[in-house]
């Protein structure tokens, strides 16, 4: 992250890579630049308070192990983008939204309440061991199978910690 | 607790639940101030510690998801999220 707080560039930086990022992994940022100006300085302020980008629109605890869901891209936003056109946040949008196809709204939270919420849940038993784990990207669903889940998300760039056990 | 109150005008008892970094929340608290509603908000995530979970307490209260904004209206309805139908109807606006 660059910039320290209350400096406007560090704002900007991270604006850009967002877009950046985003562009390279195929996903589309809402068309609208001054909301999500605003939504970034949510991000940014986050990062500062916790060190690490959770989500704008929802109230991080500040534990990051209780965290990792909503750090942004959250883990819900591939769902939310395919039933609703975009994230719960409106940061990231379909292709339909920005052709403008279609209208965006508030949508409902699809992360479970607190208390319900299955983390690091057991992989499948029924089937046979494969000869090395299979490791899968909350963010964007990229399976491999190896030892440990790579350091970074070769599709989207997520860190490792945001990998579960698939198999 | 720590509710800022925002003059205006008089359409029932309105308190609403915000987080300073959210969209949403801006554009709810945008709209009841072009439509001059007054009410009372609290920024949740400017909360610490006991002052935080006894808001969040309220919050789960009316809404189970705890997502915001979340706006109580005479302490009878909960608007989960922000439509400017959703609270007009509330509202009888």
């Amino acid at each position: 992250m660059n910039g320290g707080p209350g400096n406007p560039t560090g704002i900007d930086l991270y604006y850009e890579d967002l877009a950046a990022q985003s562009k390279a992994a195929g996903y589309h940022l809402n068309p609208d630049s001054g909301f999500v100006k605003a939504l970034v300085e949510g991000l940014f302020l986050n990062q500062e308070r916790y060190g690490y980008p959770s989500c704008p629109c929802r109230l991080a605890s500040g534990r990051k192990e209780d965290d990792l869901d909503i750090i942004c891209p959250c883990d819900y936003r591939d769902a939310d983008l395919g039933e609703y056109g975009s994230c719960f946040c409106a940061l990231y949008v379909t292709q339909a939204v920005l052709q403008g196809n279609a209208r965006l709204a508030s949508i409902p939270e699809r992360r479970p309440p607190e208390g319900s919420r299955t983390h690091g849940e057991a992989p499948v038993r029924e089937m046979a061991r494969p000869s090395l784990p299979a490791w899968r990207c909350r963010v964007c669903g990229y399976l491999c199978a190896r030892e440990e889940p790579p350091a970074t998300c070769p599709i989207c760039k997520a860190a490792k910690e945001r990998f579960e056990r698939f198999l | 607790m720590a509710m800022i109150r925002v003059e205006g005008k008089d359409h029932g008892n309105l308190v609403l639940y915000t987080l300073s970094t959210c969209v949403w929340c801006r554009m709810m608290k945008n709209f009841l101030a072009k439509m001059e509603i007054g009410y009372d908000y609290v920024d949740v995530d400017t909360l610490a510690d006991e002052e935080r979970s006894r808001t969040m307490d309220e919050v789960r209260h009316w809404n189970p998801q705890c997502s915001f904004p979340s706006l109580v209206v005479n302490g009878e309805q909960c608007v989960v999220g922000f439509s400017e139908d959703s609270v007009k109807k509330a509202l009888g606006l």
